[in-house]
């Protein structure tokens, strides 16, 4: 099977981990992944303001690159890209009048846009056409001990209407968790917001939400945290070096994409996890319990 | 703090305006307070959620838009999920920015970040926070 992949921004630097670490584990599932030609940046956030049609622009002419490369369907990865690309294209879909001004402001495309793509987050992939029985079957090194957090943050999850699970209480990535052969443990922040872009000006408000999150994980026992999310991964990660200095008695713990538990249960080199790119280096606790 | 209340201020141009651009119907709030309580960021807002919706009922259009509360809300959308009158008070909150963003007055000022404040931040970090903070 085939499948046409839109990384973002993201995806090609820090969190190069994601990318690779998914990339094998697909190849090892039987799927070829194929990265979009010409991808624009889908513009991080949808637009809420009901006039704001122009930051539309950037999500649907992702959609018309995934029809260029004759295909009906396209996966993300990065939970911001999934949301923008999902929400704009439910937008046009369910707004004749907003499609086609869309579509005439595009005039130089030479593929109209019909809202006939379906964006896929992996996850979906993963369960819906992979299934995780097939994945369980694939796994060569059950990441037997490991205790694993599992955080889903805003934009997996709402609004509900593009939501790829419960929007109260997700557990696809528990129920993925547990087919790699890991302990997951429930803990009441998982879909509590990271403050998102706020890292940029107020990193303080980060360093706050971080220190309640993860001191909430660590609480019921975790070992490692699991984002789905560039911008979670950057502000529960690299944000702990602003954690403890605003609060002393924080613990550092590691904070890995699921992928990168994909790609260990699934027997993936380890250079497609690049560890180098985290801030709290995972390789300690993978090595205790025998991943490494 | 006394609050006058007047008739004429309900319903004014602006708060017309806020519910056009946000597609919410502000009166169908009733005040149960979810969105407050499920909000993580209340510890930093000086009006909270349900305030901002009652605010914007009574036309209280200078208060809205100087308060800090429309700057630290990271359109999580717990509010939406949790209202029982169907509100997004998340898009409310996004048009209060965008009527003071649309007259250039940008809430990140750009050439005033440090090369730590861009330079240490992922590219998703940077482009989310100045589409949401500049014009």
């Amino acid at each position: 099977m085939k499948i046409s992949y839109y990384p973002g921004c993201t995806l090609k630097n820090n969190a190069k981990n994601f990318e690779d670490s998914t990339i094998c584990s697909l190849n090892k599932l039987g799927i070829q992944v194929e990265e979009l030609q010409r991808w624009n940046c889908c513009g991080t956030v949808f637009s809420l303001a009901t006039d704001d049609l122009i930051h539309h622009v950037a999500p649907i002419r992702n959609l018309i690159r995934t029809k260029e490369s004759d295909s009906d369907k396209v996966m993300t990865l990065c939970a911001m890209c999934f949301n923008t690309l999902k929400r704009a294209n439910e937008r046009v879909k369910s707004d004749a009048e907003s499609l086609d001004k869309i579509n005439n402001f595009m005039y130089k495309e030479k593929i109209k846009y019909e809202g006939d793509v379906k964006v896929l987050h992996l996850l979906e992939l993963l369960r819906d056409e992979i299934k995780f029985e097939a994945i369980a079957q694939q796994v060569a090194k059950p990441l037997k001990g490991l205790k694993v957090a599992n955080y889903y943050g805003c934009l997996l999850v709402r609004p509900k209407e593009i939501g790829i699970d419960d929007v109260e209480n997700p557990t696809i990535l528990e129920t993925l968790t547990t087919v790699l052969g890991a302990d997951p443990i429930d803990f009441p922040y998982k879909t509590e917001c990271c403050a998102a872009y706020q890292t940029v000006d107020k990193p303080e408000i980060v360093a706050e939400r971080t220190y309640h999150i993860l001191t909430s994980a660590q609480s019921q026992g975790a070992d490692v945290v699991t984002v789905s999310c560039p911008l979670c991964a950057f502000n529960l990660d690299h944000r702990q070096e602003k954690t403890i200095k605003q609060y002393p008695e924080f613990k550092n713990i590691p904070i890995l994409y699921f992928t990168q538990l994909l790609a260990i249960a699934l027997g993936c080199p380890e250079d497609t996890l690049r560890f180098d790119l985290h801030y709290v280096d995972p390789k300690p606790i993978l090595k205790e319990k025998g991943l490494t | 703090m006394r609050i006058n209340i007047s008739k004429k201020n309900i319903k004014n141009p602006f708060i017309a305006k806020v519910e056009e651009l946000s597609g919410q119907n502000l009166l169908a709030c009733y005040q149960c307070g979810k969105c407050s309580a499920g909000c993580p960021a209340v510890s930093q807002m000086d009006i909270l959620p349900n305030q901002i919706i009652r605010y914007a009922q009574l036309g209280f259009k200078d208060e809205l838009l100087k308060s800090k509360s429309i700057w630290i809300c990271a359109s999580c959308f717990t509010c939406n999920a949790r209202c029982p009158k169907g509100i997004n008070i998340a898009e409310v909150i996004e048009v209060l920015r965008q009527i003071l963003l649309r007259k250039r007055e940008d809430h990140v000022k750009v050439e005033k970040l440090t090369d730590s404040e861009k330079g240490d931040v992922p590219p998703i970090a940077i482009v989310s926070n100045l589409r949401k903070f500049t014009s």
